[in-house]
């Protein structure tokens, strides 16, 4: 029998249905929960930076931690909200890629609201007066900071990118791990090897690897650009 | 839909008053007691030594900052008219092309789209940046940034313009450029309220001269008066050269 990179190469070169299926599901699901959580985190992230009220520095800690929230114990938030007698139950989401979505950016919307926060905070102050003296309020300045901090954004946006591709707890409680339906890289990974077929978890697991090189390769790649381009 | 603004010959803001304007942080005094009148169509420097509250006093002019006593008022009563514009000591260019830069303040006034390209353009060429147009404004010289402060504020048509310390980071020739653009503002009939710490260029561009000393206002009046007979002590140390603070 041929050794397990052999037969990885071999599924890949073939471009084998199975494999892109799993590869296909895994970027839908986390490129779903990055737009969803920059939806939420970008305009968030901002206005906690620009936002003065009680309890900030307590907001901006919990934030701060949450970053480090360990993806099985956001799936099994995940899960106690749709799970059949949980609150939401009754929109029988668990188990489906919707579900994976909701973990997924969970894990992503602290990253995004701290990064965004901290990005937004500095510019701020190095813009404030200025951007008072043109006439733009603290609102207006919401999306004028958000552009001009895009560079270090989308830095950050990618590292939430790869965050949520890489993790299996969440996605593994909340999908299930059903082939064809929530199946997800990483998932299929851990399931495979623990069956000791480890041709099709080298596969994914070569892949796994080269999109968060080439993810971090393109920030790399956009800060350096962008360093020249924009000053 | 925004609707087009129409450029009119609008209502003079002019003169702004300042009665006994006190601005303190904490239990520090750092302007106290200013009754300053500023008239229509004058070039007015503020000089003092360092510290003595010039910036502060401009940002308390253009409404960066509230007074913590007294009271700053527009002749239009407005608190805070659109017709008046700053040139911050650093200006911050924002990180997009010199065109964006221009567009920024005028979407932000409310200029409808043709109106901003139109004016835009218009400042452009005034400014000699036409050929920097699409350049990121960042990557600008610092005397081609500073002119580019100065045609972003010249762009919102103020009848007032403050300028802190416009020359301080540059070289002479940009200086002599800056300067000359300041006299051409002044001729096109807006009124010029800025800082400078340095005699020569004060001496080129006043009209008026404003003393300030430790937060206090200790001369104001015609620029000749003050260099040929100042008043106060504090001022002929300074012109002299002795008073450092």
């Amino acid at each position: 029998m041929d050794g397990p990179f052999l037969i990885a190469l071999g599924l890949i070169a073939s471009g084998d249905p199975a494999l892109t299926d799993i590869i296909a599901l895994s970027l839908k699901v986390t490129l779903t929960a990055v737009s969803i959580g920059c939806l939420i985190g970008l305009p968030l992230g901002a206005g906690l930076a620009l936002a003065q009220f009680p309890c900030r520095g307590a907001i901006v800690v919990a934030f701060n931690a949450l970053m480090g929230l360990p993806p099985v114990v956001a799936g099994l938030l995940v899960y106690l909200m749709l799970s059949r007698s949980g609150p939401l139950g009754d929109l029988a989401l668990l188990f489906t890629p919707t579900a994976m979505v909701i973990a997924q950016a969970i894990l992503i919307l602290p990253i995004v609201i701290s990064l965004t926060r901290s990005v937004v905070e500095d510019l701020w102050a190095e813009y404030r007066e200025q951007l008072r003296s043109l006439g733009a309020g603290r609102l207006r300045a919401v999306p004028t900071l958000l552009w001009d901090g895009r560079v270090s954004l989308v830095t950050g946006i990618l590292a939430g990118f790869g965050r949520a591709s890489a993790e299996v707890g969440a996605v593994l409680i909340v999908g299930g791990n059903i082939a064809g339906h929530t199946r997800t890289m990483t998932t299929a990974i851990t399931l495979e090897t623990s069956r000791g077929s480890l041709g099709l978890a080298v596969a994914l697991g070569i892949i796994l690897l080269l999109i968060t090189l080439s993810l971090n390769a393109a920030a790399w790649g956009l800060a350096q650009s962008a360093r020249g381009r924009l000053g | 839909m925004k609707v087009d603004k129409v450029i009119a010959p609008a209502q003079s803001i002019l003169p702004l008053q300042l009665r006994a304007v006190g601005y303190s942080v904490g239990k520090t005094r750092l302007l106290d007691g200013i009754d300053l009148t500023v008239r229509a169509g004058k070039r007015l420097v503020v000089m003092g030594p360092n510290g003595a509250g010039k910036s502060l006093l401009l940002r308390l002019c253009h409404g960066l900052i509230a007074p913590t006593s007294g009271s700053v008022s527009w002749q239009t009563q407005d608190p805070r008219p659109a017709a008046q514009a700053m040139v911050l000591q650093r200006p911050v260019v924002l990180r997009r092309s010199v065109r964006a830069n221009l567009d920024y303040p005028l979407a932000l006034a409310g200029y409808a789209r043709a109106a901003r390209d139109e004016m835009v353009q218009k400042t452009l060429a005034r400014f000699g940046l036409i050929a920097l147009a699409e350049r990121p404004a960042r990557l600008l010289s610092g005397g081609e940034q500073q002119r580019l402060a100065l045609a972003r504020a010249w762009a919102l048509r103020p009848q007032v313009l403050f300028l802190d310390e416009p020359s301080a980071a540059l070289d002479p020739s940009a200086t002599r450029a800056i300067e000359d653009l300041i006299g051409q503002f002044s001729a096109e009939g807006i009124t010029i309220v800025m800082t400078s710490h340095d005699l020569f260029q004060a001496r080129r561009l006043a009209q008026d001269i404003a003393f300030l000393h430790r937060g206090r206002l200790i001369e104001h009046g015609p620029a000749a008066q003050f260099f040929d007979a100042p008043q106060t002590p504090q001022a002929r140390d300074f012109l002299g050269g002795a008073l450092i603070w």
